[in-house]
């Protein structure tokens, strides 16, 4: 049941038969239904309500572990944002998955999806009116920022985030390629991603700002 | 004043036709740090690295090896080693060409623009640093001076006193009072005395559960205060207790008795911590940049001194507004001074200043909470924009994530300032 065409386009419900078809190109890693396993990824067998990197004995990436204990439950908008672009939400994470880009396909496979969790009464049958993942209009990805401003801003980073790229408890963010990085940033500053340190600080970075890290930490030495 | 002036001023020149390559036709910008802690060191990095060469930077700094008064609570619960807190100048001395000397600054003569050392050396400057730390009020706890410090520890500058008060605490015999004299407002590290409560209370369950702890403090509420209160009664219940406000206030201390006199109590101490109230450090005051209070008053988008604009204040020792006394701040304080240093010296671009601050703090095993928050320069003062706070009630995989998570910033902020 698509509503399109009106004014203010309403969100997309989805369809679960439809969602059992676009589900096709999950299947390679994941299993669902009766006695699904881990496979290359986790079963997504009650996915809903679950703490991300929650399934015990399932070797999760340490980015979607702590995306997990930070805060990151799957519910609908978290899993629709997933879907759209898993790095966008969740830094190095495994999950080797381009992006679904139609929304309109995110739902119907939620909507599959909702079939296999425990309750499914309680989880919206309609996505939130505003989905979550980060409005990024593509000129804010074209944006070429300036390393020389980017160095002066990664003053900041560097206090918590190591310039040499060794990491303990604290994330790595050195050499990541332009667009993950400005994609996750716009991911804190939209508030998609939980860690509140990083909401603060990507909170008060301008597009160009955001771009200029990007560039300077994508070729830093 | 005139003549040194005037002197100082021909001996500079004629040291610039003698020795300047004549292609510069000037001798490089001078600029002494004085203080190698989280502000002073992480500045004298920053100038030295970013200007290329372009400025000559000495850094003046009494210690070989630097403790950090951060983390040190953590040595004290026995979460960490001391030598792991300790830190040393080499790699700024050999990777960014700083000129690291190890003495005390005892004077500036800001007419002259000349440092005096201890040693009896005169360093001449174009930009002064100046992050000289905390020293306490004489006389602010009644009883208690800086010569007690051995009988009743501040341990509240590392080093010898951190590893004093961890002494005493294991000398302790079960059912002892460990007493803490909490500091007024403003002071280094607000969450600072509630973490130590924290740790000293984990080491005491686990070796003499019978003890107590008594806090006595002049303020009616402190950092974090519904976190610590919390896990004080999660993981030590009946342990500590907390008295603030106006039943918070001692009358004396007597430290040849180990002895507390409060609200017409006198109350015998296994341990006293007595941490004072606070001032920038005294050579902050020698140099003339403090007010009535003790502090350094700044201008909040380059971290000059109000009274100097050849000077900049980092750190503690300042009176900037909103910005909390932690090393963090005294960081993020730094390299907007670093980036103003440059600009006045050698012209490089000026980009306008940010601010930030995250303090974390371990309340037990895998029990961590922090709170932070960003700044931006208003005309009057470092204004906070926004913050955040660890909340009660959270899980403890997110507890033991936000204690991993401060390790992590330990190990970054200490590359940031030492590296």
């Amino acid at each position: 049941m698509v509503a399109a065409g009106a004014a203010v386009a309403e969100p997309p419900t989805g369809d679960a038969e439809r969602g059992k078809v676009v589900f096709k190109v999950c299947a390679a890693c994941h299993a669902i239904g009766q006695g699904a396993k881990n496979r290359i990824g986790p079963h997504l067998n009650g996915v809903f309500g679950r703490q991300a990197g929650g399934i015990d004995g399932f070797r999760y990436s340490d980015g979607l572990k702590r995306a997990g204990v930070t805060g990151l439950v799957w519910d609908y908008e978290s899993l629709d944002a997933y879907i759209e672009n898993p790095k966008a939400l969740v830094s190095h994470t495994r999950m080797n998955f381009p992006g679904m880009a139609d929304a309109i396909d995110r739902a119907h496979v939620l909507a599959y999806l909702r079939r296999f969790s425990d309750n499914p009464a309680n989880i919206p049958e309609a996505p939130p009116r505003h989905p979550p993942s980060p409005k990024l209009p593509p000129e804010v990805l074209q944006i070429k920022g300036d390393p020389a401003f980017g160095e002066y801003l990664a003053s900041e980073c560097t206090t918590c985030h190591r310039a040499d790229g060794e990491h303990h408890g604290i994330p790595s963010i050195t050499h990541w390629p332009v667009d993950d990085f400005v994609v996750a940033m716009h991911a804190y500053k939209q508030e998609i991603r939980a860690n509140p340190v990083m909401r603060m600080i990507a909170g008060r970075l301008s597009d160009d700002e955001i771009a200029s890290l990007a560039a300077y930490f994508a070729d830093i030495e | 004043m005139m003549n040194r002036r005037t002197f100082l001023g021909t001996t500079a020149a004629v040291a610039a036709l003698l020795a300047a390559p004549p292609v510069l036709g000037a001798a490089r910008p001078k600029v002494v740090v004085i203080g190698g802690g989280a502000g002073g060191a992480t500045a004298a990095r920053y100038i030295a690295k970013d200007s290329k060469g372009a400025i000559d930077v000495t850094l003046i700094e009494p210690t070989r090896t630097y403790y950090t008064c951060f983390f040190s609570n953590l040595y004290l619960g026995g979460f960490r080693e001391f030598d792991s807190l300790g830190h040393t100048y080499g790699a700024l001395a050999s990777q960014h060409g700083i000129n690291v000397v190890h003495d005390w600054a005892v004077g500036v003569d800001r007419d002259a623009r000349t440092v005096t050392l201890a040693g009896g050396d005169t360093l001449a400057y174009d930009a002064l640093v100046v992050s000289p730390g905390i020293d306490f009020v004489e006389g602010s706890v009644p009883g208690w001076s800086v010569t007690s410090q051995n009988k009743m520890p501040h341990a509240y500058k590392a080093g010898s006193q951190t590893q004093l008060l961890k002494a005493q605490i294991e000398a302790m015999e079960d059912g002892g009072t460990y007493v803490m004299i909490a500091p007024p407002n403003p002071y280094r590290c607000p969450p600072g005395p509630y973490e130590r409560i924290s740790m000293v209370a984990h080491m005491l369950k686990q070796t003499k559960p019978s003890s107590k702890i008594l806090i006595f403090d002049p303020k009616d509420k402190f950092s974090k205060m519904a976190l610590f209160q919390d896990g004080w009664q999660r993981h030590y219940p009946g342990m500590v207790e907390w008295v603030g406000g106006d039943f918070g206030a001692i009358d004396e201390v007597r430290p040849d008795s180990m002895e507390v006199l409060v609200n017409g109590d006198t109350i015998k101490a296994a341990v006293c911590n007595v941490i004072p109230a606070m001032k920038a450090g005294t050579v902050a005051a020698r140099a003339g940049l403090t007010n009535d209070q003790g502090w350094c008053p700044i201008v909040p988008n380059t971290m000059q001194s109000r009274l100097d604009e050849r000077v900049y204040v980092l750190g503690d020792a300042t009176l900037n507004g909103d910005m909390p006394k932690s090393a963090f701040s005294a960081n993020s304080q730094a390299k907007v001074c670093a980036m103003a240093v440059r600009h006045a010296l050698t012209g490089s671009t000026l980009f306008p200043a940010k601010y930030a601050n995250t303090c974390w703090s371990l309340i037990g095993t895998d029990d961590g909470v922090k709170v932070g928050a960003s700044y931006e320069p208003e005309a009057e003062k470092i204004a906070k924009t926004s913050g955040f706070i660890s909340q009660v009630g959270e899980p403890a995989d997110l507890r033991q994530r936000t204690y991993e998570e401060s390790i992590g910033w330990y190990a970054g902020i200490t590359a940031d300032i030492f590296s």
